[in-house]
């Protein structure tokens, strides 16, 4: 079944527990960093101005906003381009590989193979954003630029 | 599932409300054409608020005219293909959401042509029939697979009269953002509910429209003040086999 895995109560209890840790923590635990010895995911810098939420919610929500997104779209036809998928991908698609699950260091699987988190949305979904300038032939955008020229 | 159930609800809160419409119909003495009724009856009764996304009033629908439509032509299925990133071939194992089909009478040699997609009808025999609730019709009449919920049963397939359903037998790359797709699940023309949601039209008609053919119309059949639903009034149109009483969304002009 081609679902994001919610996850269970005990798990999230786990998550919440060691954030807590860490808050307590507070500057007893540093952030690492790529320079210090644990290894950390890379994470490519977005396009866009700012996240549609604060990246810590992000981190630990993006799970439920797509699949609550999903419903509502599949389901009911609401189309929010600024909290879909196609949106995350428009501000997250490498600028190398142009996706952001091409290379083992775009986005989503950066992340997703760092906390060995199976990502099966791009088996259906498109993992880059629309190619604009491919405009087919006869189009009528073309026909129009072809015609001032 | 939540969804499931809600979209259930709606379901038969609706047929309930199209039997009770009917019946009063029927007590008013009232002889309307089949399907005409139901129509009037849904347009009626529904509770109109503007909610974002599908709207439970409209119901989508196209007019397919046959006397247009040439032996041969196949630019529907072509862009239909684009559209939706099919590959376009027809192997028992392609997908095909639109096939061009040729029809001839034998008593009196007439031949037609005419394309064949999902005809979204309103007692959709796939939604019946599906175990997890993932082939289903949205509140604007459009019948959907959400694949996040297939599981590739494929009883839809063999439910569908009109063969419109496909299976997807291999993984798939670069897909439209537009259009997810992926193997194991099940599929079918969605009247491009992408383009519709955005306030177009699906890629076929535009496609016949472009081309100069004019054989297809697609609008709202709930709208009496629409194209399709003023053409349907006024020439004689018929349903692909009727007789399964699926009451589809699309229809034919000139093929008896």
């Amino acid at each position: 079944m081609k679902t994001l895995r919610r996850r269970d109560p005990a798990r999230r209890a786990l998550a919440w527990l060691l954030l807590v840790g860490a808050a307590c923590g507070g500057a007893a635990v540093a952030q690492p960093t790529a320079a210090s010895r644990v290894p950390v995911p890379v994470i490519e810098k977005a396009r866009g101005e700012a996240c549609v939420a604060e990246p810590a919610f992000m981190r630990l929500n993006h799970m439920d906003l797509l699949k609550h997104r999903r419903d509502e779209t599949v389901h009911r036809g609401v189309r929010d381009p600024r909290s879909s998928l196609k949106g995350c991908i428009e501000c997250h698609a490498s600028s190398a590989t142009g996706s952001v699950a091409a290379a083992p260091t775009d986005f989503c699987a950066s992340c997703h193979s760092y906390a060995a988190v199976k990502l099966d949305c791009f088996e259906c979904h498109a993992s880059k954003p629309k190619a604009s300038a491919a405009l087919p032939a006869g189009h009528p955008a073309v026909t129009r630029v072809a015609g001032t020229k | 599932m939540k969804p499931t159930a809600d979209t259930g609800a709606k379901q038969g809160l609706s047929g309930r409300r199209a039997f009770l419409g009917l019946a009063a119909a029927g007590a008013g003495g009232l002889l309307l054409a089949p399907g005409v009724h139901l129509m009037e009856v849904a347009q009626a009764a529904a509770p109109g608020t503007a909610a974002p996304g599908a709207n439970p009033k409209v119901r989508w629908g196209l007019l397919i005219d046959t006397t247009k439509c040439a032996s041969g032509c196949t630019d529907c299925v072509q862009a239909c293909n684009t559209e939706n990133g099919l590959s376009g071939g027809t192997r028992p194992t392609d997908a095909q959401w639109i096939r061009k089909v040729e029809l001839k009478s034998i008593k009196t040699g007439r031949s037609a042509s005419l394309p064949v997609m999902c005809q979204h009808c309103a007692e959709p025999p796939c939604v019946d029939v599906c175990p997890t609730g993932a082939s289903f019709k949205r509140a604007d009449g459009i019948v959907l697979v959400d694949r996040h919920s297939c599981i590739g049963c494929r009883y839809c397939v063999m439910a569908c009269p009109y063969q419109a359903r496909s299976f997807v037998h291999e993984p798939l790359a670069d897909q439209k953002p537009e259009v997810p797709r992926g193997k194991g699940c099940v599929e079918g023309c969605t009247l491009c509910v992408h383009r519709i949601d955005k306030g177009g039209a699906p890629a076929c008609v535009e496609a016949c429209e472009r081309a100069g053919h004019h054989a297809m119309l697609f609008g709202d059949l709930n709208d009496p003040n629409s194209a399709i639903a003023k053409r349907v009034r006024e020439v004689a149109t018929m349903q692909l086999r009727a007789d399964l009483r699926l009451d589809p969304g699309v229809r034919y002009q000139g093929l008896t």
